[in-house]
């Protein structure tokens, strides 16, 4: 990645270069970015003078980091333990097919989706619940989750 | 110049008193999700379009008139949302829809009518409103109560209903032992899962050597099926910057984090909110009340791990480092965050301190049991009729809460059913599963103790006939065996040797050996992990073993799934009798694994087949079988 790293030098800035602040620091990072570039990462780190290894250490740590680029729509199919029993892996084996995603791909090749499950997201009393692009959706079915992927990608164009 | 708080109170009382009605709309995240907002903006719109006077803030200085619409935090009865709240005559509408404004504004705003089509049913009536309705009338909302009432964002509206009286009493009323005190007296234990005497954590930290002290509220509610905390900092936000305020004051803490999920979008910016509110109108910040005592508050947003909801791990995480628990001692009172004494109490737990303050210790003990005192929030969720949030005292039993509360177990097809209860799951990956025998067991510490389960955060996830227990084991192993941070060799390495046997009994490769080698390793995690995630991680699977180890054995020995859950031991066909070839099925298959033309006989390709059982549920023949 060739470019200078304005934001990241602004969000530092912001935190008052501050390496307490590292975990906010990386949230705002990747809010920029949708992720985490390596070179950010090792650029945060010599700007808050700590190793490397400790901002990766922490990166990797957290769930809601993530190192690799992921797709324009985000998909969070809750896996929690209340949806889990209201059979939310029938949700997600829906969208695996829509999208053509393979065993272990969560983004598809277009980088229009990223397909991700998280443990729970707190709408418990909706189960099975999904997020698309922050908007919430309860009481899921993969029929509703066809039609709403149809209408997504009748929008983008494809 | 400190703020007058009974002026407040008494302006904004004299407001409410001019107006004549008022709608309370849910924007709790669950009636969002439903689309309580466009619900809100269309009742505004057509009470435009009928001439009808609405206001959506209450004016201190002005006459007031008409209706108030407002939105508040959760009111709990998520199943049936949107829900919306007609003031004063107590009419609550359920699963309103945009369309239904003009109704229920020409009805019962214009006039004194209800709607009834829009209230909560059951088979051979209908009920008006909270105080009739059973979800509602066989709890005790103490500190949900304004929580899904006033309006979540309106500080002025908290004060009015007496809040920041309780902060001011222990700034200007109390000495530091005083509140200490009170806490203890009342009995409160903390109510993120371990149940120590809030009380006694305070005094250990009052009696640290200062200056620098801090409060921290644990807002990282990672349990999957618990909500609470969410909808106390969605819903009533100002309560636990109050409870932040006395617990400061108590142990001589002049600096506070809430640290809250990032998950949590809505709570995150409602909390944002409250604090600078709170620091405009004075009763957050610098010299609080003319007493000298100063208070700053940071809003720190986890980044999603499960094991930041232990003490230590969470101060490794607001100190920005990986999330890794320490051993203790040293306690976070003595040695806590950057070193210095810190208290770190729930979320509920810090809203239900101002309530013990204003009504003091011993009315707050007549509440609950004498070893468990107040009330309990409760998230309820899976197969049950009416799912949501509740609050009860302590010592309601599970059947109660079923059945009277959540309206009773349901089966797969949503019907209310006598048998179809199996078990609960309380208290999430650490908990443990209760079954039939103990429906009456009152819910409290100790009780569930002894029992073997824990309260934990208060999730209770309802299982019916068509639940596997084995499976849920399986995936509560999966969560842990993925949260845990992997300090402890035996945590990291365990819980995964233990998921791997959970699904070789899934799969069916499991052999007579298993179960008692999962026995084993289960008590090793237990002894060989430092914190909680690790020493309870093996609950979930020593429970299921205790009371359904017959499902065990049906998967180990015969290779069966008795609900029918576990794919790789089900096969899914088609009856050749019954099919009278009406093509339901094959058109609802994800997978296209069902052949068969108009009028001829289906079957189903095993190989293609993913055993999702949308075909059982489509066809109306019962042709189609598991098997």
């Amino acid at each position: 990645m060739n470019e200078n790293f304005d934001k990241v030098k602004q969000i530092l800035e912001e935190n008052g270069k501050d390496k307490a602040r590292l975990i906010p620091i990386l949230q705002a990072v990747q809010e920029v970015y949708k992720y985490l570039p390596e070179d950010a990462l090792n650029f945060i780190a010599s700007e808050l003078e700590i190793s490397p290894a400790r901002v990766y250490g922490v990166a990797t740590f957290f769930a809601h980091f993530t190192l690799n680029p992921k797709g324009k729509h985000i998909i969070k199919v809750c896996d929690g333990t209340a949806c889990h029993v209201k059979k939310s892996t029938l949700l997600i084996d829906a969208i695996k097919t829509k999208l053509n995603l393979k065993d272990n791909q969560n983004t598809t090749s277009d980088m229009l989706f990223t397909l991700e499950t998280v443990s729970c997201l707190g709408a418990c009393g909706l189960a099975p619940a999904m997020v698309v692009d922050d908007e919430v959706y309860g009481q899921v079915t993969p029929e509703k989750v066809n039609s709403l992927l149809d209408e997504m990608i009748k929008q983008e164009g494809k | 110049m400190p703020i007058d708080l009974d002026k407040v109170a008494s302006q904004v009382q004299n407001a409410f008193k001019q107006i004549k009605k008022r709608i309370i709309i849910c924007a709790g995240t669950g009636c969002v999700a439903n689309g309580s907002l466009k619900v809100y903006d269309e009742m505004l719109k057509v009470a435009k379009e009928l001439n009808i006077d609405v206001l959506i803030e209450l004016k201190k200085e002005e006459e007031n008139k008409g209706t108030l619409i407002s939105k508040s935090g959760c009111q709990g009865f998520c199943q049936m949302g949107p829900l919306v709240s007609i003031l004063p005559a107590d009419i609550l509408y359920t699963k309103v829809k945009p369309e239904d404004a003009k109704e229920i504004l020409e009805k019962s705003i214009v006039n004194d009518e209800v709607v009834e089509r829009l209230c909560y049913k059951t088979n051979d009536k209908f009920y008006k409103g909270h105080a009739e309705i059973p979800f509602y009338s066989k709890q005790k909302r103490y500190v949900l109560k304004n929580c899904g009432f006033i309006a979540a964002e309106d500080i002025e509206e908290y004060i009015s209903i007496g809040g920041y009286a309780s902060a001011r009493k222990a700034c200007l009323e109390m000495t530091d032992e005083q509140i200490c005190k009170e806490l203890l007296d009342s009995g409160l234990r903390g109510r993120g899962g371990a149940g120590f005497p809030t009380g006694r954590k305070w005094d250990l930290t009052r009696v640290q050597p200062g200056p620098k002290k801090y409060v921290i509220c644990n807002g990282d509610e990672g349990d999957p099926g618990a909500f609470m905390d969410r909808s106390v900092l969605e819903g009533n936000p100002h309560s636990v910057i109050e409870g932040m305020i006395i617990a400061a004051k108590a142990i001589g803490a002049d600096e506070g984090y809430v640290y809250v999920r990032t998950e949590y979008h809505l709570a995150v910016e409602r909390m944002k909110n409250a604090i600078k509110k709170a620091e405009e109108i004075g009763v957050l910040g610098d010299n609080l009340f003319g007493s000298g005592f100063n208070f700053k508050l940071h809003v720190m947003e986890g980044a999603g791990a499960f094991v930041c909801g232990e003490e230590t791990a969470l101060i490794a995480s607001v100190e920005g480092k990986r999330g890794m628990p320490k051993p203790k001692p040293p306690f976070p009172a003595q040695h806590g965050l950057y070193g210095k004494p810190t208290v770190i109490n729930n979320v509920e737990t810090l809203s239900t301190v101002p309530l013990i303050i204003r009504d003091g210790a011993e009315a707050y003990k007549k509440i609950g049991v004498p070893t468990s005192t107040g009330t309990k929030t409760f998230a309820i969720t899976g197969y049950v009729k009416n799912t949501g949030l509740i609050e009860v005292p302590f010592g309601t039993t599970l059947r109660e809460i079923l059945f009277d509360i959540a309206g009773g177990v349901t089966d797969d097809k949503g019907n209310v059913s006598e048998d179809a209860f199996k078990a609960v799951q309380i208290g999430g990956p650490s908990g443990a599963c209760l079954t039939r025998e103990h429906l009456d067991l009152p819910l409290d510490f100790d009780s569930l103790r002894k029992a073997g389960a824990m309260v934990g955060s208060g999730g209770l996830v309802v299982m019916n006939k068509t639940t596997c227990m084995v499976n849920t084991a399986k995936f509560f192993m999966q969560f842990t065996q993925n949260e845990s941070c992997g300090k402890c060799v035996l945590c990291r390495e365990g819980t995964k040797q233990m998921l791997m046997m959970l699904e070789d009994i899934t799969d069916g490769r499991a052999t007579e050996e298993t179960i008692p080698l999962l026995e084993q390793l289960a008590n090793a995690v237990r002894m060989g992990s430092l914190c909680a995630l690790g020493k309870t991680a093996p609950n979930p699977v020593l429970s299921t073993l205790k009371y359904f180890r017959d499902e065990y054995d049906a998967h180990v020995k015969e290779k069966r799934c008795p609900s029918g859950t576990c794919s790789k031991l089900v096969r899914i066909y088609i009856d050749q009798d019954k099919c009278i070839g009406c093509t339901a099925c094959a058109r609802k298959c994800p997978v296209g694994a069902i052949k068969g033309a108009v009028k001829q006989k289906h079957s189903i390709d095993p190989n293609a087949c993913v055993k999702c059982g949308v075909c059982l549920q489509t066809c109306k023949f019962g042709a189609v079988k598991r098997g």
